[in-house]
């Protein structure tokens, strides 16, 4: 906790508008029911009303309150990230830690599978085996999680390949440890470092393909909010904008706020991972 | 002789850490004639490197020249333009570094590496680079000088390329070359080579050096002046000869002493219980290819067994056959009577217990996340079954049995610890198993050598102590005078000699033996020059390849 609190006060003003920026949108994300002025589904205006009081960001093609929207999608957008995020870890650093230490026949299985899973394109991937299994959350978590983890079992393959060759695995090997000990205590807390900059760096990615997925019509699905849907429900409207006045720019620009909204978030993470790349570089001397 | 080449004054350079400048050289004053070369010696954090890069005006990235004048022939190089000295660099100074094979560019052939400088300095063409190449590479007696260069890094031997690196930097005939430790790498046997090529060539060219090292038997062969260097501080300068035959002050004195140190006879020798460890007619390899050919060694309870050769004989190969790492493919391995499993799984923990090794390198052997207490405590743990309060006391007993105070270093981590420290941490990790047999491999070998005779002291006594028995891997025949009782010459996977140290270090010598020790470098300034006059035909025979 010291260390945590001593890192944070010596970080440099980039992490800190990350992790403001972060801390924003899990606040966000939390507190949705209570910081939204209207429910997320409900139509509460008539439709693409302007910038004013009671709805500040106006309403959309279907009159629901666009704030409110944004707030929820926050959650969901970010929530079911986060989700797969974790769960494609899991996977991936799993097998990847296994493969490194056990080797032979279990390292070329998992490495082949993993190698056939990233031949294909995984947009394209994604998209057939959504189409089969049909566009519920789990399916969605599911799929991009499998598909995230062959990225993460690379990653944490190689780093423990290169923990495993120093002289104390070696010592650890002769004194006869058995092998969850050795990845649990001598390979992890070595191989933390990177494979935390990659949870940042990778739930981005997962992020940005959820949306993606969702703005493909195959994410998640209406009326639940998602910045992504948000962003292919409006984007037409661009081509309407008008700059003669505020009223009517406000119009053209509604695709603009989920679009950065991602934006911002991605950026806020990954300024968050710099500094955490950084100083786990400082701490190898 | 007495033109002035080089002169740095009062130089400060400080280095950046944690966001702050530490001084890393605290006014040092330089100065070199031409042709003249200069032995920078200290253990490493001394700022040898350091110093040396800055006689080229070049600091390490993070460092910076903070005070001080540096005048190479009369041109100031602290304010010069990055044009001006890039000009200088290479042309007119050069570097050899400490390990060629990562200093050359492995996707280059040698040629085009030392064509490089002179053709961009436009001191040659390329044609005339060429040739005169070729005719570097005969004089600093490289196999087969027409084609070597044709070659890439990764297909010459260590010592080629240390001496082709060594030609590379003669290649625009600079007035100073900076040798940055160029045979710290090598093997004894191949030292030699190198150091009489780079005697021979800089000698001829009249080209000043400056000489970086922390052995001083190196030095005493290169430099014709040496100065001392401690925690960026200048110790003492004087001529080779009077260094050697009078050193003024303490630190000095402290260094030569280390040469000193010699190892009483065990106390006990248990002769009549019979060997502890036994390898018989033991082959092992990796694949296909025999590393150990018939190794057959008996070792007795409580005695250090030195096995000593150059690199690639197959002593670590031993070592990790008798560690278990690496099932023999023949042969048997027997403990105290009992034959020991091949595998290392195969072996009762208790077994295994018994046989522990010290590696050589502290810094890889120590898990960096872990504390010390958790490095020690581990093996209680795991093999002694010590828990909590009981484990504790024993980690403290430990520590304070390597001399280190435990309320001081129990929670540390390994980065927090000097290199001694770290070996000593590895001998506790060691002890902590309470083995009869202990393997150090070139335990001492990464140390400075005031810092080795420490561990060396250390082992000792430890020995004396709780009756150890050591198998001594090393390549410094120093280090085995000082501490074996019986010693094992390799080479190529056979044992070429054994026997008492006293039958091995007196003639006759079996070839290779001979070859060996008459290669170690000794304090006198006249022992390569003699040695070279004697072997004659030896050195000057090609390499096979």
């Amino acid at each position: 906790m010291y260390n945590l609190s001593h890192h944070l006060k010596d970080a440099p003003v980039s992490a800190w508008i990350g992790i403001v920026i972060v801390l924003f949108y899990a606040v966000l994300a939390l507190g949705a029911p209570f910081l939204a002025p209207f429910a997320e589904s409900a139509s509460v205006g008539k439709q693409y009303m302007p910038w004013t009081s009671p709805h500040y960001l106006g309403t959309d093609a279907l009159g629901r309150d666009v704030l409110s929207r944004l707030i929820y999608g926050a959650r969901n957008t970010v929530g079911i990230a986060l989700v797969t995020t974790i769960l494609a870890f899991t996977l991936g650093a799993t097998f990847g830690l296994l493969a490194a230490t056990i080797g032979g026949w279990f390292d070329a299985i998992s490495s082949r599978v993993v190698d056939v899973l990233m031949a294909i394109p995984p947009l394209i991937f994604a998209l057939l085996i959504l189409t089969i299994t049909g566009t519920s959350v789990i399916a969605l978590i599911l799929v991009i999680a499998i598909l995230d983890s062959t990225r993460v079992f690379r990653l944490s393959r190689a780093v423990a390949q290169g923990i495993l060759t120093m002289d104390y695995i070696e010592v650890a090997r002769m004194r006869g440890e058995g092998m969850f000990w050795l990845i649990r205590k001598e390979v992890l807390p070595n191989a933390a470092a990177p494979l935390i900059a990659e949870f940042g760096l990778r739930f981005c990615f997962v992020f940005l393909f959820i949306s993606a997925l969702s703005f493909l019509g195959l994410g998640i699905q209406p009326p639940t909010a998602d910045w992504g849907g948000m962003v292919r429900e409006s984007a037409k409207l661009i081509s309407f904008a008008n700059f003669a006045t505020f009223q009517t720019a406000t119009f053209g620009l509604a695709p603009l706020l989920p679009a950065g909204a991602i934006a911002l978030l991605t950026i806020g993470v990954n300024l968050v991972v710099d500094w955490v790349l950084h100083m786990s570089s400082g701490l190898k001397d | 002789m007495t033109d002035l080449l080089l002169e740095m004054k009062d130089i400060h350079i400080e280095g950046r850490s944690d966001r702050q400048w530490k001084p890393i050289i605290k006014g040092v004053d330089l100065t070199l004639n031409r042709g003249e070369i200069l032995g920078l010696i200290g253990e490493s954090g001394a700022g040898k490197s350091t110093l040396g890069l800055a006689a080229m005006g070049y600091t390490k990235g993070g460092c910076r020249i903070s005070g001080g004048s540096i005048h190479f022939d009369g041109q100031d190089l602290v304010g010069a333009s990055n044009e001006a000295l890039r000009q200088l660099r290479g042309a007119r100074i050069a570097y050899v570094a400490q390990s060629a094979a990562a200093a050359f560019n492995p996707a280059y052939r040698l040629i085009d590496q030392y064509c490089e400088a002179p053709v961009k300095h436009g001191v040659m063409s390329r044609a005339e680079a060429q040739s005169d190449a070729v005719q570097l590479y005969r004089k600093i007696r490289l196999p087969n000088p027409e084609d070597i260069g044709f070659r890439y890094p990764h297909q010459v031997s260590g010592g080629q390329l240390q001496r082709a690196m060594t030609a590379m930097a003669m290649a625009c005939r600079p007035d100073l070359i900076i040798f940055d430790e160029p045979t710290t790498a090598l093997d004894v046997t191949t030292q030699i080579e190198v150091l009489a090529a780079i005697r021979g060539i800089v000698r001829e060219y009249n080209t000043a050096a400056i000489y970086i090292t922390h052995d001083l038997a190196v030095v005493a062969q290169m430099a014709d002046k040496i100065k001392v260097l401690l925690r960026g501080e200048e110790v003492e300068e004087s001529s080779a000869r009077d260094m050697l035959a009078n050193p003024q002050q303490d630190y000095t004195k402290s260094l030569w002493a280390v040469r000193d140190f010699r190892r009483a006879p065990p106390a006990a020798r248990h002769l009549d219980e019979g060997p502890l460890l036994e390898i018989r007619d033991m082959t092992a390899g990796y694949g296909a290819v025999d590393i150990l050919k018939g190794i057959n060694l008996t070792i007795t309870r409580g005695t250090t067994v030195a096995v000593v050769g150059e690199s690639g004989s197959g002593k670590s190969t031993m070592a990790r056959v008798v560690m278990g790492l690496l099932p023999p493919s023949g042969g048997s391995l027997h403990h105290n009577g009992a034959a020991l499993p091949k595998s290392g799984k195969q072996r009762p923990r208790d077994l295994q217990r018994h046989i522990q090794m010290i590696h050589q390198m502290a810094d890889t052997a120590l898990n960096p996340k872990h504390r010390i207490k958790d490095i020690i405590g581990r093996p209680l743990e795991f093999f002694l079954g010590l828990k909590g309060r009981a484990k504790d006391v024993r980690i403290r007993e430990l520590l304070t049995l390597i001399e280190l105070d435990p309320d001081e270093f129990i929670n540390r981590m390994p980065s927090e610890l000097s290199g001694g420290q770290k070996q000593r941490v590895c001998i506790a990790r060691a002890l902590a198993a309470e083995p009869d047999f202990i393997i150090c491999d070139e335990v001492t070998s990464a140390l400075d050598q005031l810092v080795a005779e420490g561990i060396l002291r250390l082992l000792d006594r430890l020995q004396r102590e709780m009756d150890l028995t050591y198998m001594f891997i090393t390549h410094d025949i120093a280090t085995v005078r000082s501490i074996a009782d019986e010693v094992v010459v390799m080479q190529n996977g056979v044992i070429v000699e054994q026997g008492p140290k006293e039958t091995i270090f007196s003639p006759p010598h079996a070839p290779y033996t001979e070859l060996l020790l008459s290669s170690v470098p000794e304090m006198d300034p006249d022992w390569l020059t003699g040695l070279l006059k004697e072997r004659g035909a030896v050195v000057t025979s090609e390499e096979p390849l």
